[in-house]
Formats: C-alpha cells, sequence, structure tokens
C-alpha cells in the first residue's frame, strides 16, 4: 500500500468519523420534532403496536355556540409526549361530522408539534387556519382554546400552548386573540 | 255718632268686600279647559266640556270655525257638510261615516241642551278628512294647529351633574333650529317657529342651589331660560336625532370652597357674608375625560365576519364608529378619534398607538361577532385578559431615572407596551359594567355579556379600554337587526350614555 492510498483512506476515515459524529449529537433534536416524515417511520427504539389507542379529551362547539363541549375520544397512542402531543392535534383537527362542529377551520392540518423542557407546547399548523378562518372574536376564541386546552387537559406535562402558522409565530389568526406568547389552559371557555 | 268718620268707614267697607270678591274669585275652581286654534289668522279658544274621562267640543264651535254645514234629519243622525263632502254622526254611536267611510271615535256624540257635543277626536279623525287644510290635534297640551304652522313640540329635561356642572337638554319635536343668546339672568332660546307647543312653565322651578332655576315660555317663539346666582358660563350644541332637533345646555357654575380651604369662623349673625366661592376658568372643563378613541374594527382586505347576505363587518364597525364619534363630538364636545375613518387595514399597534400617543381617556374597540353555530345571539362586551406573571411584572415594573433636555434628571415611569394594559383594568372593567347597563334592553345581549380575552388591541392601550361585539353576523336575523339604522341609533346611544355615566365617576364630585 502506498503512502498515499493510507493518506486517502485516513482522510475518508476522518471524514466518516465526523458526520456520525454530527448526526450522534443532532439526533435528540432530530427525534423530538414529530415532523409528519417522523411520525410516519417507525420508531428505532419502541415501536408503537398498530391500532393501539388511548382515551382523550377533545373539544369542539358547544349547541349555544357560545362555549367549547369536551368529548371524550379514543385517538392514536404516540410514544413519547412530543409524539402523543402531535396525535392530539391531529384528532382535534381532523374533520368532524355533525353534532360535533369544529371551531379549526376546515382543511387545516399539523405540521409540527415542539415541547419544551420548561411545559410549553409550539404547535404548527397549516395557513388554512387563517386563511379559511370566518373571523370573529368568538370563533377566534374557540379556535385558539380547542387547540391550548386539547394539549393541556390531556398532557399534564404542558402547562402551556403557542400556536405558529406555517413554521411561523402570527400575532393573530384573524386579528383578535393574541398569539405571540404561550396561552396557558383556559377552562372559562368550556362548558 | 261721629259723622266724620264715615267716609273712612265707607273706604274700609268697600276695602273689604273687594277683597273678599277677590279672594271668592281666586278660590273658585280653575278655568274650565279649552282647546286653542293656532292658525295663520291667529289664536284662538274653544271651550273643552269633560263627560267623563272624555274631552268634548261642541259641535257648533267648529262649525263657526271650519264654515262648516250641519243639519239634524228626524232620525236624529246628524250630518256635517264642507265643500260637498259630509260626515254623519249617529247619536249612542261611536262611530262617524266619513264620505262613506266608517271611522271610530272615543265615545258617541252628545246632545247638550240644543247643543251637540263631539270627542275632540272627532277632529283629526274625521274632520281633518274631509277639511281642504291641514289639521293637526295635539290632544295632550289640548293644542288645534290649522294648516303648515311650524309649531314644534317641546320638551325639557334638566340634570345636575355636579355641583358645578349641570345640563339642560330641550327637544323640539318636529325639528326646529333655535338661537341662543345670553341675558343679565336668562339665556333666551328663539326658535326658528310660529309657535310654539309647550307646557308653561316648560320645567318647574329648581330649587335654589340650582344654576338653572326655571325654564318658561317669554314669548310665543321663545323660551328663557332663568339663571341662579352660582352661574358661571353655558356652552350650547345642537344635533339632530330622527325628526328632533335636541338642544343641549351645559351649564357651568362657581364651586365652593373644599374642606381643605381655610373656613370662615361661624356665623355669629344671619348677616354674615356667605362662605368664599372660587369660580372656575370658564371653557376648563372639569372632566376626566378628555380625549376618547375609537376603534372601527378590520378595514381594507382584512374584511372582518362576513354575514350570509354579504354585510361585512369592516362596514358595520366604520359605519358606527362615525356615529359614535358624531353624538360624542356634538353634545358632550370631547376630541374624538377614530383609528381608521375609511375603508383601509390599520395594523393593530398603529391602533393603539394612536389612542396612546395622544393620550386618550377612553379606547373602544368596535366589532361584529361570528360563530361556527348559526344560531348563536347578542351582543358582548370584552375586556383584556392577561396570565399572572405577566401582571404581576407589570405591576411591579418601576420608575428610571432619566436625563432630561437642558440639564437635570427626572423619573419616568416605564410601562411595557405590550402589558400597559393591565394597569387599567378595573377601570376597564367599570366602563363594560356601564356598557352592559345602558344596552339592557336596547341591544340584545349575549348569555355572559361581560367576558375577559387575550385580545391583542387591547393588551397596550395605556388607558381604560374595552371591545364591544355588536352581535353575530353569522346569526340571520342578528344581521338583519346589526345592519338596521334604529339598531345602529340604539347602540350609539348606549355607547354614549355609558361614556357620560363612566365619565361622571372620574370627575370629582360627580355621581358614583
Amino acid at each position: 500500500m502506498s503512502t498515499r492510498r493510507l493518506l486517502t483512506i485516513t482522510a475518508l476515515a476522518i471524514i466518516a468519523i465526523g458526520i456520525v459524529s454530527i448526526v450522534w449529537i443532532r439526533a435528540p433534536r432530530l427525534t423530538s420534532r414529530a415532523t409528519p416524515r417522523a411520525a410516519a417511520a417507525p420508531s428505532p427504539t419502541a415501536p408503537a403496536p398498530p391500532g393501539r389507542k388511548i382515551k382523550a379529551r377533545l373539544f369542539y362547539v358547544a349547541d349555544d355556540g357560545m362555549r367549547l363541549t369536551g368529548v371524550e375520544r379514543d385517538i392514536a397512542y404516540g410514544e413519547g409526549a412530543t409524539e402523543q402531543a402531535r396525535e392530539i392535534v391531529a384528532a382535534q383537527i381532523a374533520p368532524v361530522v355533525e353534532p360535533l362542529v369544529s371551531a379549526v377551520p376546515a382543511g387545516t392540518s399539523v405540521r409540527a408539534v415542539f415541547l419544551t423542557e420548561g411545559g410549553e407546547a409550539y404547535v404548527d399548523l397549516s395557513r388554512e387556519v387563517m386563511s379559511a378562518h370566518p373571523g370573529g372574536t368568538l370563533n377566534e376564541l374557540l379556535t385558539v382554546y380547542t387547540i391550548v386546552n386539547a394539549l393541556t387537559v390531556n398532557l399534564p406535562a404542558v402547562t402551556s400552548v403557542q400556536v405558529l402558522v406555517d413554521g411561523k409565530e402570527v400575532d393573530t389568526l384573524a386579528g383578535h386573540i393574541d398569539l405571540r406568547q404561550p396561552l396557558a389552559k383556559n377552562l372559562s371557555w368550556v362548558q | 255718632m261721629n259723622f266724620r268718620a264715615i267716609p273712612r268707614l265707607l273706604t274700609v267697607a268697600t276695602l273689604a268686600i273687594s277683597i273678599t270678591l277677590a279672594a271668592a274669585l281666586s278660590s273658585q275652581s280653575p278655568p274650565s279647559p279649552s282647546l286653542t286654534i293656532l292658525s295663520r289668522d291667529g289664536r284662538r279658544a274653544i271651550p273643552i266640556a269633560m263627560l267623563g274621562d272624555q274631552e268634548f267640543v261642541a259641535l257648533d264651535d267648529l262649525t263657526t270655525l271650519f264654515q262648516l254645514t250641519v243639519r239634524e234629519d228626524t232620525l236624529g243622525a246628524v250630518t256635517v257638510s264642507y265643500k260637498g263632502k259630509t260626515i254623519v254622526l249617529t247619536p249612542d254611536q261611536a262611530l262617524a261615516s266619513v264620505s262613506g267611510r266608517l271611522v271610530s271615535l272615543p265615545a258617541p256624540p252628545s246632545r247638550n241642551g240644543r247643543r251637540w257635543l263631539v270627542p275632540s277626536e272627532f277632529i283629526s279623525r274625521a274632520l281633518a278628512l274631509i277639511y281642504d287644510t291641514r289639521l293637526d290635534l295635539r290632544k295632550p297640551s289640548r293644542l288645534l294647529v290649522v294648516g303648515d304652522l311650524r309649531v314644534p313640540r317641546l320638551t325639557a329635561r334638566y340634570e345636575s351633574l355636579s355641583p358645578s356642572a349641570a345640563r339642560l337638554t330641550i327637544d323640539a319635536n318636529p325639528r326646529a333650529l333655535s338661537t341662543v343668546t345670553q341675558d343679565a339672568d336668562h339665556i333666551t332660546v328663539k326658535f326658528d317657529a310660529d309657535a310654539l307647543d309647550a307646557a308653561n312653565p316648560l320645567l318647574p322651578a329648581q330649587p335654589a342651589p340650582s344654576l338653572v332655576t326655571g325654564v318658561r315660555i317669554a314669548d310665543p317663539t321663545a323660551l328663557a331660560v332663568d339663571l341662579g346666582p352660582r352661574f358661571a358660563g353655558f356652552k350650547s350644541t345642537s344635533t339632530t336625532v330622527d325628526s328632533t332637533q335636541r338642544l343641549v345646555l351645559d351649564v357651568i357654575g362657581l364651586v365652593q370652597t373644599d374642606a381643605s380651604q381655610p373656613q370662615p369662623a361661624p356665623p355669629a349673625t344671619a348677616a354674615q357674608p356667605a362662605p368664599p366661592e372660587i369660580p372656575p376658568a370658564f371653557g376648563q372643563s372639569a372632566s376626566a375625560i378628555h380625549t376618547i378613541a375609537i376603534d372601527a374594527g378590520h378595514g381594507g382586505d382584512d374584511e372582518g365576519v362576513h354575514s350570509a347576505d354579504g354585510a361585512k363587518e369592516k362596514d358595520l364597525t366604520l359605519t358606527v364608529a362615525r356615529r359614535v364619534r358624531a353624538i360624542i363630538e356634538a353634545r358632550l364636545g370631547l376630541r374624538v378619534l377614530l383609528t381608521r375613518d375609511d375603508d383601509r387595514n390599520v395594523p393593530i399597534d398603529e391602533r393603539t398607538a394612536l389612542a396612546n400617543n395622544n393620550k386618550a381617556d377612553l379606547f373602544v374597540s368596535l366589532h361584529a361577532n361570528g360563530s361556527m353555530r348559526p344560531t348563536t345571539t347578542g351582543a358582548a362586551i370584552l375586556c383584556a385578559a392577561f396570565d399572572k406573571d405577566a401582571a404581576q411584572a407589570a405591576s411591579a415594573g418601576g420608575a428610571e431615572r432619566l436625563p432630561t433636555f437642558g440639564g437635570g434628571s427626572r423619573d419616568i415611569e416605564m410601562v411595557p407596551w405590550d402589558l400597559a394594559q393591565t394597569r387599567h383594568l378595573a377601570q376597564s372593567e367599570r366602563f363594560a359594567e356601564l356598557l352592559q347597563q345602558q344596552f339592557h334592553d336596547r341591544v340584545p345581549m349575549a348569555s355572559r355579556p361581560i367576558d375577559r380575552a387575550p385580545l391583542r388591541v387591547l393588551e397596550s392601550a395605556n388607558m381604560p379600554a374595552v371591545l364591544i361585539e355588536l352581535g353575530y353576523l353569522t346569526n340571520a336575523e342578528q344581521a338583519k337587526l346589526l345592519t338596521n339604522d334604529a339598531f345602529q341609533n340604539a347602540a350609539v346611544q348606549s355607547i354614549f350614555d355609558a361614556i357620560v355615566r363612566f365619565r361622571d365617576t372620574l370627575t370629582p364630585g360627580g355621581t358614583q
């Protein structure tokens, strides 16, 4: 083996070690972000049994339209708090049929959910939550607290929730409710 | 007997008889009522006869006044004719046949000796239909206006707002413009009218410390507002409310010194001078509210909620905001800022900044609501809500010493922009309660009429601030109501009344 070939192999080995190190260091952060792709891929550590469910309390517009009403539903089990948070949000914004009415505009999808060690959840929704919003202070309040309460009621580790849209912080959804800070659970908007 | 005393005795006796007669006359029952008839030819009166509670007039008197012909047939029916048109009255029937058409009367005609008496409503319900000139019977004031005379009906309301301020409101219906001039001890209000339909006095005598002691008719088209000794000045504003012309006289007066002033020694006699008085500078309002910011929600490409038939929240809020501005400026003379006066999108922070930078004393944001349920209904008033940490952080905020222009330094209180409202929440909620009270019976309210929410537009307001949701555009019935002129007037009047009451709670000496 020539010296030149030895140097090439050594350089490749160093590059490979660097790549592995980067992947190793970044891996925890990447796995804490429950993107749709990550959720679709089987978890390498503990794959959830297919069809496993948990009970969760989801929120819909009450009959009088003035408040939310809680409904017990079976939703998909998610491995870990972040994944479970994403499953809760996905179930919460899924289309429903009468007599249930959702306060989240149709067509809205969840892009990602992040949790912090401080108990804050960041829910990144698609732009339809704004573009398809019908407006009105009450509508907007119920939309926001549907998401906030769905996470804070079902996941004790989550104490407040901030809604992001298309990956960005927004002032409001429809001109009324301040979304620049995480909002705490508020059951005064629930019957 | 001393005959020289006879002339003196006769004088005394004559005086005594005169006094007795005068007393007897004055003790008689009040003069019998009469119906005053106003026309281009002048003023006349015909007697009114009371039968039970019903007022009657003699058909003969009407015949003379209006050149009628009256004929009684053998069956007792009475036919009243005017230029070929007829009214037939039948005894014992509360009906009249007017040119073949039946109209009801409150009572049947009644015979009094040889005279026929008819209910006074005969004039408006029957005679007016065949007469060729307009007959306008105003029963409460026993007045009949013949022809197109301008005779506004006047009503007055007097409110003592504080020991040094009062408001006199005079409504004229139909509308009549007026000019206001001040004389030594009274204000004259001269109406552009032919005559006035008003009680005299229009306002009963007020107790002694009152700034206005009464309102009386000074001449056929003018009122005199009598002023008390503490009167210092006044401001008049005139507005149109539907078919009424409203004149508001805001009167201010001298105020007494407060308890901290040295008090004069207790009066030794009743002739001691009155306690010292401090005349206020006229035009300098004692009100705690000088500027009000009205925020018309949404605008431009941000249209807000839509109703099924296309009404837009942004248009509704602008219309109502302009009306609120008009009524406040006209009747309170306060400065009103609109966050937008046209159809454009104004960023939320700019709306609050306009109020903060102009040191507004009150911020009112107007909106219409939307619900996913089409039946949701009712107006609501919202105040800002903050989480506990934010409120504590804001209240703990201290002063910072900063250099000032020209040397030296001063303590400037630092208020975080997003938390400015935390310091005003109690007053905002007080104003919300006053709004709810004024909306009651005038604007349909939601089941929870007052609520709190993290409202972006209120959080930075550095003054009492509320957001009013006038109703639901997503409810078909409410959408019709919200776009209705009468409803908007009621809502605007309610907001105005709440502002007046809120101002009074903040004004020293105002009603609490």
